[in-house]
């Protein structure tokens, strides 16, 4: 995993994405933020927390489901939407983002964000 | 897995905690280890044993906080390989009270257990009775509480 110094400009990979209202580091196994550049009103900690049991738990279904490790998901919402992408180091990449967002945009600065952070 | 309570306005919280932390084991205590409410325990020994445990880490923790000249810690995580141990405290009506969680870590994460506690925190402190803290348990007094406290907590 590469050092701190690089997260920010990881995030700012994903946050410089017009219609992104904020991007995190997320420590996989504990749910806990690992860096994070948020527009006020998001609960980063919840938001993570929650994101990681996801994650978890998508996992667990996708490895049943044997169609290999999850590379992008995306939660679809009324008012926007968020994005992970998972790293080979367990940390996962999350973006929170509007309903117009260009979701293909951002998922491209999110696989970016990850091969950053390692 | 059963939810008891020894006072009754800690139960509703605490079920609320378990359901969406996804935790094992759960005790609410005081700070001196006298069980309020407990979930998942099967045996009266191991409330016993945690009980104390977990009021003396907390004491601990607090001296520690002292000697730095430091505001005591808000809660404390251990990390096992399965599972991980959570150990909070907060301020209610009653006076200060400690939760010890414990979590697996296959269906629950630290995040989580630090989320729902926040709320645990909330709820516990809206639920408590304003009247005071509860009365002190004398040494006199002290097997015949904790014996009617063990059998509250096991539906005995």
């Amino acid at each position: 995993m590469t050092a701190p110094a690089a997260y920010g400009p990881a995030l700012d990979l994903v946050t410089r994405v017009r219609g992104v209202r904020g991007a995190m580091l997320v420590s996989g196994e504990d749910g806990i933020v690992v860096a994070e550049q948020l527009m006020e009103g998001i609960k980063g900690g919840a938001v993570a927390a929650l994101a990681a049991s996801l994650a978890a738990r998508l996992r667990r279904a996708i490895d049943a489901a044997g169609v290999g490790p999850t590379l992008f998901w995306h939660l679809q919402c009324d008012k926007g939407g968020l994005l992970v992408v998972p790293t080979p180091s367990g940390v996962l990449i999350v973006a929170v983002a509007e309903p117009d967002v260009n979701v293909g945009l951002v998922r491209l600065e999110l696989l970016r964000a990850a091969e950053a952070v390692g | 897995m059963t939810t008891r309570a020894v006072e009754a306005w800690t139960l509703e919280p605490l079920v609320k905690f378990v359901k969406e932390a996804g935790a094992r084991l759960v005790l609410v205590m005081t700070s001196a280890g006298q069980v309020m409410a407990q979930h998942g325990f099967s045996r009266a020994v191991d409330v016993m044993s945690a009980a104390a445990l977990g009021a003396a880490i907390i004491a601990s923790t607090d001296e520690i906080a002292r000697q730095l000249s430091q505001p005591p810690f808000a809660a404390l995580n251990h990390q096992g390989e399965r599972h991980g141990i959570f150990l909070g405290s907060v301020i209610t009506g009653r006076g200060k009270l400690v939760v010890l969680a414990v979590y697996d870590l296959e269906t629950s994460s630290l995040g989580l257990v630090q989320l729902f506690f926040e709320q645990l925190t909330g709820d516990l402190q809206a639920a408590s009775p304003k009247e005071g803290v509860s009365k002190q348990v004398l040494a006199a007094d002290f097997e015949r509480e904790l014996s009617d406290s063990l059998n509250t907590l096991f539906g005995r």
